[in-house]
């Protein structure tokens, strides 16, 4: 089951994935819930250079996030069909 | 007027999240009404005004913008604690219509408070443009409380908001909103916490929101508890916290569920995969190479700005107000005593004309900035900075403001404010006068000729890259030491970009220009009036007046970077303001200002290597007094600003004596 699970930095831009778990503190958790994060919701990968930082689409919301805060989102990767 | 006898007074406190639009609907209740000041004790901007709406005054305060309302920064704890504590009427709720879910969440915070809430449904445009189709009927039956549908840059449905406050205001009792819950598999366990509480929790704060904050893990309220209740009560909660320890996530899933309860019949979405302007902007903006040349080109504008209208307004008013005034005021005092002569024309008017030869420049980089915030390009411009940044410990907010301290410190230590969190803020504050101004750079391409010839510009950008590596040092040593090491986790909302509004930009320009000179403006004039009287008193020579004694008194100081008393006075008056280096140089080698003389005695007094390290010093000193007087009135502290002022000290001294010492070893320039 959880090895289905990725993180977000393994999403292609395109890509849509729906979050699983979010890892590390309460803190960071409850800011990245403010900004939609959260399990369930379905997220689109609109850049990630496979470096640097990138931009997700979550709750018709743009975030920007380091990598090592994107690591710390688990989705599941929906097939690309869309 | 129909009735100009006001009946009664409400206070409405505006929460919201970022980038929904707040300002405006502030700015367009209060106008020119608004007070701008401080938080009680706090560095965070707290806005006040008044709405008169038929014969009720309302007195409205803008809450600091928060995404939640968590104890994870000091603009959340101060939005919720005001309405704790204080109480307010009505808390009117302003969301951006075209990110609805997300915007609700700030609201499902806000419903477990005791003051009830009027949902501003903003930018419904924006949501229309979006392919959205939203009906507030339906939401306002389903939310249970006065949804009002508002376009604010337009100054649509201010009326309508207003009504629905005074009715809410009116009639507290029909007030019974619906309210999110925690997720079903949580239930029990809150119910338990509750219970293990109940009684000991202080007023005016709710017990079931207490209980749940617990669960959220928030700090805060954790420890007010902690202390509240008797040791065996609190083991017995904190172990139910440490096996629960993933609550935030079932107290955040059943509010988005809720929430998404709420919208479902209210909002008709498009299919995704659409591409919207922003989209295709981004797709430039965010890049990591075309977005650093973006990002350049639109500095490059600033500063172009900058020199082609800023500049020349600087010298007109220099000339006809400065210059005008002072010559004014000797031929008016003409039989007065040459003290009190100079002390007006050198000192008083000196000093303000500093703060007036500001504005132009100050104008043009508040409006940039604001232009920048206002259109949603900031965000973008700290994306592509912020790998850059992080090397320091900075967010990649800090990288504008810095930016800007290469035309003027000042909007570099106020532009500070865009970036988010107390510690972040302060850190770029302590830096920005690191960055070389124009006028530090306008003394370098006078002395650097003089001393190093055909060499000029290679040791003018050596001196650049210099005050940038000390930068870089100065700002991972003060991360350790401020911030603790502690990682600034880098999540951020991209907001879509929008036309500029002019009302809010320019009212955040004058109340910019304000706040400088009211505050700054007063500090500024006293420090001249006293620098003026220590370089005349007691004789009337800056040779032998008490700025010279200090000089003397530095000498030793300065001895170890090859630098005479003279020199620590040019360089003491460079903290009025730093074009004043060359003119006391000047005076006291008595070489006139200008020309070779001055160029020849410096030439001759000065070896090489003792030239750098004053030039290097020169860079890294104290910043002038307006920057100072900025750094005081943006931290609202004494002692940091006194921190700022040694640890510059500090910074320059050592690295004036590395330079002049390393030179010596090697026996170069000696």
């Amino acid at each position: 089951m959880s090895e289905e699970w990725i993180p977000l930095t393994g999403l292609g831009p395109g890509q849509v994935g729906v979050v699983r778990q979010l890892a590390g503190g309460r803190g960071f958790v409850a800011r990245l819930a403010s900004l939609g994060f959260a399990p369930g919701v379905e997220v689109q990968m609109l850049q990630n250079f496979g470096h640097g930082p990138l931009i997700v689409l979550v709750r018709d919301t743009r975030v920007a996030l380091g990598r090592g805060e994107a690591m710390k989102v688990l989705v599941e990767a929906m097939p690309h069909d869309q | 007027m129909t009735n100009n006898q006001i009946r009664n007074q409400i206070t409405v406190a505006l929460a919201g999240q970022p980038n929904v639009g707040k300002s405006t609907v502030f700015n367009l209740l209060t106008g020119l009404s608004q007070h701008v000041g401080n938080w009680p004790g706090k560095t965070v901007e707290q806005k006040t005004g008044v709405y008169d709406h038929n014969g009720t005054r309302v007195h409205i305060v803008d809450l600091p913008g928060t995404y939640s309302l968590t104890a994870n920064s000091l603009e959340e704890r101060i939005a919720r604690d005001y309405i704790i504590r204080e109480q307010p009427d009505v808390v009117v709720a302003i969301a951006d219509a075209s990110a609805l879910e997300r915007n609700l969440y700030l609201l499902a915070e806000l419903l477990s408070l005791p003051a009830p809430v009027v949902l501003a449904l903003n930018m419904i445009d924006v949501a229309e443009q979006q392919g959205m189709r939203i009906e507030p009927h339906v939401l306002e039956a389903a939310l249970g409380l006065p949804v009002v549908p508002m376009v604010a840059t337009k100054g649509q449905g201010v009326r309508g908001l207003m009504e629905a406050v005074d009715r809410v205001s009116k009639n507290t009792a029909a007030y019974a909103p619906s309210r999110p819950e925690i997720r079903a598999d949580h239930q029990a366990v809150l119910a338990q916490i509750q219970r293990l509480i109940a009684g000991a929790v202080p007023e005016p704060y709710p017990e079931d929101w207490v209980a749940l904050k617990l669960l959220e893990g928030d700090e805060e309220i954790t420890s007010m508890m902690r202390e509240r209740l008797d040791e065996d009560r609190w083991q017995e909660v904190h172990t139910i916290l440490m096996q629960h320890e993933d609550a935030i996530l079932a107290v955040a899933g059943g509010r988005y569920e809720w929430i998404g309860r709420m919208v479902r019949a209210a909002v008709v979405r498009p299919r995704i995969g659409q591409v919207t302007l922003t989209d295709r902007v981004d797709r430039y903006a965010t890049h990591p190479f075309w977005g650093l040349l973006i990002l350049l080109g639109m500095l490059g504008l600033v500063f172009w700005l900058t020199y082609t209208v800023g500049a020349p307004l600087q010298e007109l008013l220099d000339t006809y107000m400065v210059q005008a005034g002072a010559a004014w005021v000797r031929s008016a005092l003409s039989g007065a005593p040459a003290w009190l002569v100079g002390l007006l024309a050198d000192g008083v008017i000196g000093g303000a004309g500093m703060v007036i030869t500001f504005l132009p420049i100050l104008v043009i980089f508040f409006a940039a900035l604001g232009f920048l915030e206002d259109v949603g390009y900031m965000a973008r411009a700290a994306y592509v900075m912020d790998r850059f940044m992080h090397l320091m410990g900075l967010h990649g907010k800090s990288f504008l403001p810095l930016f800007l301290g290469f035309g003027c410190n000042v909007p570099a230590v106020m532009g500070a404010r865009v970036v988010e969190g107390q510690k972040a803020r302060l850190l770029t504050i302590l830096v920005a006068p690191l960055v070389p101004c124009t006028a530090r750079m306008a003394v370098v391409a006078v002395l650097a000729p003089i001393f190093f010839g055909p060499h000029a510009a290679l040791v003018s950008w050596g001196l650049v890259g210099l005050s940038l590596v000390m930068l870089a040092i100065v700002g991972i040593a003060l991360h350790e030491l401020v911030l603790g090491g502690e990682h600034v986790a880098f999540i951020m909302e991209l907001p879509l970009y929008h036309l500029p509004n002019a009302r809010t930009i320019g009212l955040s320009v004058l109340q910019r220009t304000v706040a400088f000179l009211r505050k700054a403006g007063s500090i500024i004039l006293v420090v001249s009036v006293i620098v003026w009287a220590l370089s005349t008193l007691p004789g009337g020579e800056i040779e032998s007046s008490y700025l010279a004694d200090i000089g003397r008194l530095l000498a030793p100081l300065g001895g170890l970077m090859g630098l005479g008393w003279r020199m620590m006075v040019a360089l003491l008056t460079s903290f009025v303001a730093k074009e004043n280096t060359i003119a006391t140089l000047g005076v006291l080698y008595s070489a006139g200002e200008e020309g070779a003389r001055l160029a020849k005695v410096l030439a001759g007094v000065l070896k090489p290597a003792a030239a750098l390290a004053f030039m290097a010093v020169q860079m890294l000193f104290i910043p002038c007094v307006a920057t100072v007087a900025t750094v005081r009135q943006e931290t609202a502290s004494w002692r940091w600003t006194a921190f700022s002022v040694a640890l510059l000290l500090v910074v320059s001294f050592t690295v004036g004596i590395v330079i002049y010492q390393g030179a010596m070893l090697v026996g170069w320039g000696v």
